[in-house]
């Protein structure tokens, strides 16, 4: 196991989030697009806070908005893939971590993956 | 200003943002929310939440570049990790608390602290120590690339680093950015980590840190797509433009520069938050 090293590992974990921020750009730039033809017309309204509805809150509401190719909810969906991303990193050093048989780093890792987990889920209800 | 033109506004004034941002090493995201809502009356709440997003892009997008140099020490950032994302957690349920007004004070306060953080010289070099104890047990210890070789380092002071931590996450899961100029004082003063391992770890807290928070912050209506889409893409486009140029850019008047905007934005958000007007 010697090719796993620390920095050969880091590496591997650097590009694949890069990877992850290029395509989650991607859906955000194709959603604002269908956002903008459609919506770019009327006035933005920030100044008074009113909170997202429902659909672009919850996982399954965005996934749904999505898939009926409604821009907002594409754009929401490619902000859920770069939100994934850390997430996806600290999962990463997890199987790496294992891999290196370093017990104590396996623990901490998934201590904070769990509490990712937690915010994430959280949120939801 | 309708969508189109309000759409244009916020992506140019990102991408300004990122790039600067990315030249100076302070991050974008600290001043786009001043902009947002002193300059085009976003409410406070909005703001937080689009520019949180752009953190974890930018955090996330530099990993590969920072990675490369060979100094991050993904031990520590594993191990304060865990205080940074309890503290965002803690700062996110806090901003849904208290009222916007408090909000645009401690942003203020935090921005002249970083402005004024930013404008000091740093010591490059960690003193030599024993090893301790608890940073021994936690294989914390390491070592960085110089021009003479690799030279070692022992962490110091664990516990008072990870509590200063939990303070880094409260602040950024509070106000949305990426409170990297505390986390670097965290590990550089308290725990004598070398300056560039401590930058390079705390871009991996930043990314972490800053999803805690965003599960929350997504959950209670605060990240709008409209707003978060122009915001996300200026900031990615232009800290990308901003890496690319760094090696040649002479940073010292950019960052005087820099200081001094933050500076009067941290004034503007003060005297705003204290009159009630955000």
């Amino acid at each position: 196991m010697q090719k796993w090293t620390d920095q050969y590992v880091e590496e591997l974990i650097g590009n694949l989030l890069q990877t992850g921020v290029i395509v989650a750009s991607a859906v955000v730039f194709l959603g604002g697009a269908i956002y903008l033809t459609r919506h770019g017309l009327s006035a933005p309204q920030y100044h008074v806070f009113v909170g997202e509805p429902t659909d672009l809150r919850t996982l399954s509401g965005i996934v749904r908005d999505a898939l009926a190719l409604r821009g907002r909810g594409i754009i929401q969906l490619g902000l859920l893939l770069l939100i994934a991303t850390p997430v996806a990193r600290v999962a990463f050093s997890v199987a790496a971590f294992a891999i290196q048989r370093d017990r104590l780093y396996v623990v901490v890792t998934l201590m904070v993956l769990a509490i990712l987990l937690y915010s994430l889920t959280s949120g939801q209800r | 200003m309708n969508i189109v033109e309000f759409t244009a506004v916020v992506s140019l004034a990102s991408l300004l943002a990122g790039f600067v941002g990315s030249l100076t090493g302070l991050g974008g995201g600290i001043i786009i929310t001043p902009l947002l809502t002193l300059a085009l009356g976003v409410d406070i709440r909005y703001a937080i939440g689009a520019t949180l997003v752009s953190v974890i892009a930018t955090s996330s997008g530099a990993a590969a570049a920072y990675v490369r140099e060979g100094f991050s020490n993904i031990r520590i950032g594993m191990f304060l990790v865990i205080a940074t994302t309890l503290g965002a957690i803690a700062g996110a349920v806090l901003a849904t608390r208290i009222s916007t007004g408090a909000i645009a004070l401690i942003f203020g306060v935090v921005l002249l602290y970083s402005a004024y953080a930013s404008s000091r010289p740093r010591d490059e070099q960690s003193d030599d120590h024993r090893p301790d104890s608890l940073a021994t047990h936690l294989r914390m210890n390491g070592s960085y690339p110089t021009p003479d070789g690799p030279k070692a380092y022992n962490v110091q002071h664990v516990p008072a680093g990870f509590s200063l931590m939990f303070g880094a996450g409260v602040l950024s899961g509070l106000l949305g950015i990426g409170s990297g100029a505390v986390k670097v004082i965290a590990m550089d003063q308290a725990m004598d980590i070398p300056f560039k391992v401590s930058t390079t770890t705390s871009n991996f807290m930043i990314g972490v840190t800053a999803a805690a928070s965003a599960g929350i912050y997504l959950g209670r209506g605060y990240i709008d797509p409209g707003l978060a889409m122009p915001v996300m893409l200026g900031v990615v486009v232009g800290s990308l433009v901003g890496a690319r140029v760094l090696t040649h850019a002479k940073t010292r008047w950019l960052r005087i520069v820099f200081g001094l905007v933050i500076g009067i934005m941290a004034m503007e958000m003060i005297y705003h938050g204290l009159t009630g007007r955000l």
